[in-house]
């Protein structure tokens, strides 16, 4: 069984996104364990990639930051490896179709397996293209996760009936990023999603206030939150892990409460 | 004829649908209306009238007679695209997709641009129909070619400087995918060249598809046969599709791609796809791309900011994978060379892009025999490049 259904056993889930290498591999796993020891159920680690088109500016600088001090795939899965020694709390990486199929999509996913990850998240891998990687995905027991978008629509109920451990739901139109205002009708989106499966749904895309939070996972299983954490990485660069510590509590308190 | 591509848009193990969710339904709406408009006569004449009247077709096959003496070999002919208005072959695939985008209901067309000649188009087409306008261009660009900057201005398009990347054309489409993600209801994403996700490489080859129809009556016209060999350059690679297109199923023909090489294919500094990348995924696509071992997409390089890009036209890969085009490199100071030789030669300046082809046509055409023909599409005209030229060469001249 998927270890992603745990990160939804705590009630309503946190689930901070982490751009690995932002701004060096250390940062990046102090900031993992401050986030795990301070109540994050599910964490989304980023593997840099050199054109993140799904991503708004935020997530893009931090893309290039790690990139530029030197990170790569191999480097990551290194720092997994030491991570997992300690760390239990699900994990999952965010990256781009183009790294996983560079590296070869079946040595990708062993060693996803090998080192512990639990899912994989590719938002530029849309239902129609998901043969690419769902089998080997299968095949290592990594839960490749849809995403659902405000303009699926009809397009729900064939993502959530094939979907893998958990449903991803933009909340906007757009790229990711903090916004003021969330207008999208979610609560029918859920709804959609819960009449075909029983995966439990996340809500992602422009979340960064406890309010948001609670409020997303209020009519979801869980809220994500990327650009919110990033800010505070590109702010206090090698002291952010303390800062992600202290937000990744005031959401989670958020969200339980 | 190569038929449609099976399974959204796959030429071979190419093409595909490798985008956000959220621009799914945004594809599939694209491509039902595509088919629609495709059937119906209605359109297509609707069409013609535009390329005919306002563009300009058919555009010329010119026989370069002194350049065929001059190099001694094949008897050259040009195909004019530089002649159509706003002077490239980018007009043929605009008008269509404009024209599509109003049947659709959309409003506002956004497009990304390398030379500017793509945003132009879009810009013109958008002026035309009465319909708004935003362009995204690399910042590097923008400088490279102010010109064209200020004619889509001229022509009420916005123009939105890219500084992301390398701020070139990789980066201008990357952003021109994400504010269609954040835009889909009135905005169609006018995409210049046969690359990103299906229906995209289909649709616009089809619009481009003009060039190479035209070649082959105007050759039968004039020579009463086909060319043996059609040479065009190539970047993403929509003029190179277009005048391939119909020869595709005469095996007799030679179809040369021309990439651009910059300092080198031996150097970091090449913008030449399928002669130095790998397979890969991005921009919607399954292709060939440069890219390092991690996938991480190369930061190309081409005096030509048509032609640099670090990808190529999912078409195109198949076609090279199955041997039957051939893609070949020409480098900066050979493709400044031509631009250089033809105007002294024939009296026309060719864009930056294609003197590429030009470039590899002087070398290959003293290769062949007098009876050879080849026809070398001059995908637009050069102006837009002369104060770069000059700047190549040393020399600073005020616009």
């Amino acid at each position: 069984m998927s270890k992603i259904k745990n990160a939804f056993a705590n009630g309503k889930a946190f689930i901070p996104f982490i751009t690995c290498g932002d701004p060096d591999l250390e940062t990046t796993a102090a900031a993992v364990r401050a986030a795990a020891e301070n109540g994050a159920d599910l964490i989304e680690l980023g593997i840099p990639f050199s054109d993140p088109t799904a991503e708004g500016p935020v997530i893009q600088g931090a893309n290039i930051r790690a990139l530029k001090s030197g990170t790569t795939t191999d480097k990551i899965f290194d720092m997994v490896r030491e991570l997992r020694k300690d760390v239990t709390v699900p994990m999952v990486f965010m990256t781009y179709a183009n790294v996983v199929f560079s590296y070869g999509a079946e040595r990708f996913l062993a060693t996803c397996q090998k080192i512990g990850m639990d899912g994989l998240i590719l938002p530029d891998l849309p239902f129609e293209e998901k043969n690419e990687f769902a089998p080997l995905c299968e095949a290592h027991d990594v839960d490749l996760v849809s995403l659902i978008a405000p303009t699926s629509k009809q397009r729900i109920a064939m993502i959530a009936r094939e979907a893998k451990g958990f449903l991803y739901i933009v909340s906007s139109l757009g790229v990711t990023g903090v916004r003021n205002e969330i207008q999208t009708d979610l609560s029918s989106m859920v709804q959609s999603v819960r009449q075909n499966t029983e995966l439990p749904c996340a809500i992602g895309f422009g979340i960064s206030t406890p309010e948001q939070a609670r409020k997303m996972s209020g009519i979801s299983d869980g809220a994500i939150v990327g650009s919110a954490i990033i800010k505070l990485l590109e702010k206090y660069g090698k002291q952010a892990p303390k800062y992600i510590g202290e937000y990744v509590k005031s959401m989670k308190t958020a969200i339980v409460a | 004829m190569t038929k449609e591509p099976q399974n959204r848009g796959r030429f071979g193990i190419h093409g595909g649908q490798y985008i956000p969710e959220t621009l799914m339904n945004a594809v599939i709406e694209l491509e039902e209306a595509y088919h629609r408009c495709k059937e119906d006569p209605l359109f297509q004449r609707e069409l013609e009238t535009l390329l005919n009247d306002y563009a300009g077709r058919p555009s010329r096959l010119y026989f370069a007679e002194k350049m065929t003496k001059e190099l001694g070999g094949a008897k050259i002919y040009l195909k004019r695209e530089d002649l159509n208005h706003t002077g490239a072959h980018k007009i043929n695939n605009v008008l269509g997709q404009a024209l599509l985008a109003k049947k659709m209901g959309k409003t506002r067309l956004i497009a990304e641009t390398g030379a500017g000649q793509h945003g132009v188009a879009t810009a013109t087409a958008a002026a035309l129909m009465g319909m708004e306008c935003v362009v995204f261009m690399g910042e590097e660009d923008t400088k490279r070619q102010a010109l064209n900057v200020y004619r889509m201005k001229l022509l009420g398009a916005e123009v939105i400087p890219v500084k992301t990347g390398t701020a070139t054309l990789k980066d201008a489409v990357s952003e021109a995918m994400r504010e269609w993600t954040s835009r889909i209801s009135d905005t169609h994403y006018c995409l210049g060249s046969v690359m990103g996700p299906h229906p995209f490489p289909t649709i616009v080859r089809d619009f481009q598809a003009v060039i190479s129809r035209e070649i082959k009556e105007q050759l039968r016209e004039k020579e009463g046969c086909l060319p043996d060999a059609v040479i065009a350059c190539v970047g993403g690679g929509s003029n190179a599709i277009g005048s391939f297109y119909h020869f595709i199923e005469d095996k007799e023909v030679a179809l040369i791609g021309c990439e651009a090489a910059g300092r080198g294919i031996d150097s970091k500094e090449t913008a030449a796809t399928i002669n130095t990348g790998s397979l890969g995924i991005f921009h919607g696509m399954k292709s060939y791309f440069c890219q390092d071992e991690y996938g991480q997409i190369a930061p190309v390089y081409s005096i030509s900011a048509g032609l640099d890009y670090p990808g190529v036209g999912p078409e195109h890969a198949y076609l090279h994978d199955i041997g039957r085009a051939k893609y070949v490199p020409v480098t900066d100071d050979e493709a400044v060379d031509a631009f250089e030789y033809l105007a002294r030669t024939e009296g026309i300046i060719p864009a930056i892009e294609s003197a590429h082809a030009v470039a590899y046509a002087m070398k290959f055409a003293p290769t062949l025999a007098k009876e050879n023909i080849i026809v070398v599409t001059l995908s637009g005209r050069g102006d837009k490049d002369c104060a770069a030229i000059a700047r190549y060469r040393g020399e600073i001249i005020h616009e």
